[in-house]
């Protein structure tokens, strides 16, 4: 093997590595060119790569163990998103402030990420081969669930104090809740400066904690089980490994992290969308981790990061780029929702002809042996 | 072990029906510690379904258990589950490779048998979030390795690694169990080179030194005779023969594996030779060259055929040899390379429809999956492919602008084809799911019959069908080329269906064509064809 590897000419490795990594390749080309017609500084975009690291990675991180398990993309995150910010609504009507208060926002949303990322998990199992699809479709379904909530049982049900959260009609939450008691409260804790950049040291390390948790994780005997199974649920389950106990397990674990994940990225904007925010998180976590190399059956941290970096500094200078070069602003917001769509698609269709490839792969293999048996 | 004297595996009067049909009947034999024992037979023999007995495997028990009994040191016992199989220290390497691609040897050696390291965490969340203990499962796995005694690298992926590799792997897996006494091998040398294949045999006798007692399967005769004591050839569910493997030879299991002489029809064999004497100044009509074809399960690796115009060709072969990876490449089914020239036109591979344009027509074994539209009529099944490739029964209107569909023409060619076939049905515009499978399958060949084709690939016609129905298919058959001068290639696992009805026989083994045959060659001849040995070698010993 190696020695092939040595023989092969450089445009060759660079053909290879340009056909292994399509879509990063494209986003590095696409910021190369926007900088510059931005004209923002680097200071500048180097501080909110930052921020936007410290606000995005937890939930991106979260994606990656359903992935390890076989189950494709996590659409499902969503119900986390959703579990968090019920935590948050909570806290914020009993005025829990501060850290104590996203941490007691956290506490709140195990639970509930428990019993939905339970019943997320027992719904793919009916539906092996099609779990992305099923839990996008899952995503909405319990959306109208925690709007029903949301809108109809606090207040009457779930007591809410202050009527600052509920509606003028009396019950039912506000479209946005403020969030200013615990705004980057965890960004602004021993958060250094250098330069004019601003390192929230906070959330970085709860960062770190959470990548060195998914690597041991990697190493405990669940963590072997879920790849085994992600690779072949046959083999592992005549091995004695129970696999639909496994898959279960590995959605529970994703949806808990986004709903830690959610409560994060709230903090760090000072204000919740209660109908919006977790609508599109899933699709922008999924597009990111896809932008930084991932595919859907292989993913690493370093896909997480590389993605979060490529996907927001399009996001950053897009939109200033746009507009000094045709005057409009919106084609940031346009480019947005449509990039996303559309790296999502390009990401499936290759996963499908990567397959497809392989398969055509084991004819080459058969003409070949046929001239070396001639 | 309790009790010396006992043999370590016994069978006694073991019998098994699937639904009425009985598979295995009167089965007894016993197996000594260290011993190694050959079972061989042709495909549905019931060679697998014993196997499946003895590891306890859940079909068994779904189908309505066995009977007779199973004794291990003597002791009566009853596996519910591989598990318990396995607990009593059975171990199984199946025909398709069980392993985890992405993983490295090691990690599929105790795949679910890690060794684990506790900590606080797994106290608090429970045993499976121990951590793995990499050192120990290298030391277990290496173990497991020397003992097979072969060299294969244990932090090499499986899917890096060749065929043989793999084999190794999985035999290791059953070694590195705990206990392990009875070792089955199901064809392990069926997929391995000739130089992967001595060093399993070599590592088969290791094993047997060990105390381990080993019943192998395999097609290739001669590998039984080089490491097993004992062999057992079964037929149609019985035992035909035990005997030590020195005291018989290739030749003798051959004829004893396809068993029955045939009853000799003088008349038909008569009619058969002058046939095929008439045939033989007749052109080639197909001919394909250096063939391969990726049917997973099924690959072709190197054929080449001469089809001559008007003769019933039969393609016969053991399961997974190829046989079935012909016509399906050919007629574009599956990935396929090579050169097919039909009617002195080449043919292009992996394009359905030029075959089919070309006057080609196949019947799959596939009924319901490539052969019929369940949900349709009999009438829609049997005109459609007609309709759509030749634009048969369709009315032109306004000059040609809009096509009819001729609903008179299609309910009279399918009454024409019902009565032929004698189909079972209410009527014609009954769906065809609601037929049963023999009737499926006559409904698939009238549907061939219907396309008028010059040539006939036809692909187990008579797969899963009663007796009843597989004569008159064959018969049908048989009348559609005599009379319409149509080219038939046959292919089936029966090679009794197939020396009845084609003129002449061609054998596939592993890939490619051991040799053809007159229908009328002895059926040993086949036998020993079917196993691989190619014609010369066979007319040697």
């Amino acid at each position: 093997m190696t020695k092939i590897k040595s023989t092969e000419s450089f445009g060759k490795k660079l053909l290879k590595l340009v056909k292994n990594n399509p879509v990063p390749l494209m986003f590095v080309i696409i910021c190369v060119i926007c900088i510059p017609l931005s004209g923002y500084s680097a200071g500048y975009l180097i501080g909110e790569i930052i921020t936007r690291i410290a606000r995005n990675s937890f939930l991106i991180i979260s994606l990656l163990i359903p992935i390890m398990a076989g189950m494709g993309l996590n659409f499902g995150m969503t119900l986390g998103a959703m579990a968090g910010e019920i935590g948050l609504i909570l806290v914020s009507d009993w005025k829990v402030v501060g850290i104590p208060g996203v941490v007691l926002a956290m506490i709140i949303s195990i639970p509930i990420s428990v019993l939905l990322g339970w019943f997320c998990g027992k719904i793919l199992n009916l539906a092996k081969g099609r779990e992305m699809v099923t839990s996008y479709i899952i995503s909405y379904f319990i959306s109208g669930v925690y709007q029903l909530i949301v809108l109809y049982a606090m207040g009457p049900i779930i007591p809410i104090k202050h009527s600052s959260l509920v509606l003028p009609r009396g019950y039912g939450i506000r479209n946005t809740v403020n969030l200013l008691s615990m705004r980057q409260c965890l960004d602004n804790l021993l958060a250094i400066r250098i330069g004019s950049v601003r390192i929230p040291v906070v959330p970085f390390l709860i960062i770190a904690v959470l990548c060195f948790i998914v690597v041991w994780f990697k190493k405990t005997k669940l963590g072997q089980d879920m790849r085994a199974v992600g690779q072949d649920m046959e083999v592992a389950r005549a091995a004695g490994i129970k696999v639909e106990e496994t898959r279960i397990m590995s959605i529970i674990i994703s949806t808990v992290l986004a709903g830690f994940g959610m409560v994060i990225y709230l903090q760090n904007m000072g204000t919740l969308n209660t109908y919006n925010s977790h609508t599109q998180i899933g699709m922008f976590c999924i597009a990111a981790l896809l932008v930084g190399g991932a595919s859907v059956d292989k993913a690493s941290i370093g896909n997480v990061f590389l993605g979060v970096i490529l996907f927001h500094l399009m996001f950053i200078v897009a939109p200033k780029a746009g507009m000094n070069l045709i005057g409009q602003a919106q084609l940031g917001e346009y480019f947005r929702v449509f990039v996303s769509y559309a790296v999502i698609t390009v990401a499936l269709v290759m996963y499908e002809s990567k397959k497809r490839r392989a398969n055509s792969l084991t004819g080459l293999k058969l003409a070949e042996d046929q001239e070396v048996a001639k | 072990m309790g009790n010396e004297a006992a043999p370590l595996l016994e069978m006694r009067n073991v019998s098994k029906e699937f639904f009425g049909n009985k598979v295995l009947s009167d089965i007894n034999f016993t197996m000594k510690k260290g011993e190694v024992i050959g079972l061989v037979g042709e495909n549905g023999a019931g060679k697998s379904t014993l196997m499946k007995i003895l590891f306890g495997m859940d079909v068994i028990k779904a189908t309505g258990g066995y009977g007779g009994d199973v004794l291990i040191d003597g002791q009566k016992v009853i596996f519910n589950t591989p598990f318990d199989a396995i607990n009593a220290g059975i171990g199984m390497v199946h025909q398709e490779f069980s392993l985890i691609p992405g993983f490295t040897a090691t990690e599929n050696i105790l795949l679910n048998r890690e060794p684990q390291k506790h900590h606080f965490l797994s106290e608090i969340f429970g045993e499976r979030l121990n951590l793995l203990d990499r050192p120990e499962m290298s030391r277990q796995s290496e173990a497991a390795i020397k003992k097979l005694g072969v060299e294969i690298d244990p932090d090499m992926m499986i899917n890096q690694m060749p065929v043989g590799h793999k084999q190794f792997t999985e035999i290791a897996r059953e070694l590195s169990k705990t206990g392990t006494r009875i070792l089955i091998l199901d064809e392990p040398t069926a997929v391995l080179t000739e130089h992967e294949a001595e060093a399993l045999l070599a590592a088969i006798k290791r094993l047997s030194e060990q105390g381990i007692a080993i019943i192998f399967i395999t097609h290739r005769l001669h590998e039984i005779l080089t490491v097993c004591d004992q062999v057992l050839v079964m037929r149609d569910g019985l035992i035909v023969k035990d005997v030590p493997a020195g005291e018989t030879n290739v030749a003798q299991i051959a004829k004893w594996m396809v068993g029955r002489d045939v009853k000799s029809d003088a008349d038909e064999s008569r009619e058969k030779a002058a046939h095929l004497l008439k045939e033989e100044g007749k052109p080639v009509v197909m001919s394909i060259k250096r063939l391969w074809v990726d049917m997973p399960g099924e690959t072709v690796r190197d054929v080449s055929l001469d089809v001559n115009d008007g003769e019933i060709l039969g393609i016969g072969g053991l399961a997974g040899q190829g046989k079935l990876g012909i016509p399906n490449g050919v007629m574009g089914l599956y990935p396929a390379g090579g050169h097919v020239v039909f009617n002195g036109k080449e043919i292009k591979l992996n394009s359905p429809r030029e075959c089919l344009d070309a006057d080609l027509a196949f019947v799959s074994e596939d009924r319901r999956g490539v052969g019929l539209l369940l949900d349709e009529t009999l009438e829609w099944n049997i005109a459609f492919p007609a309709m759509q490739i030749h634009s048969k029964f369709l009315k032109k209107r306004l000059g040609g602008l809009v096509k009819w569909r001729d609903d008179k023409a299609i309910a009279n060619v399918t009454k024409k084809y019902v009565d032929m076939l004698e189909i079972k049905c209410t009527n014609t515009k009954q769906d065809a799911k609601e037929l049963s499978g023999g009737n499926q399958q006559k409904v698939c060949l009238a549907k061939a019959f219907a396309l008028e084709p010059k040539f006939l690939f036809v692909s187990e016609p008579t797969r899963g069908i009663d007796v009843g129905a597989k004569a008159l298919v064959l018969q049908s058959l048989k009348k559609f080329n005599r009379e319409s001068g149509v080219t038939v290639v046959m292919i089936s696992s029966e090679l009794e269906e197939l020396r009845q009805t084609c003129d002449r026989v061609a054998i596939i083994a592993n890939g490619v064509v051991s040799g053809i045959l007159p229908a009328t060659a002895p059926s040993e001849d086949f036998g020993l064809l079917m196993v691989g040995h190619k014609a010369e070698e066979a007319s040697n010993e």
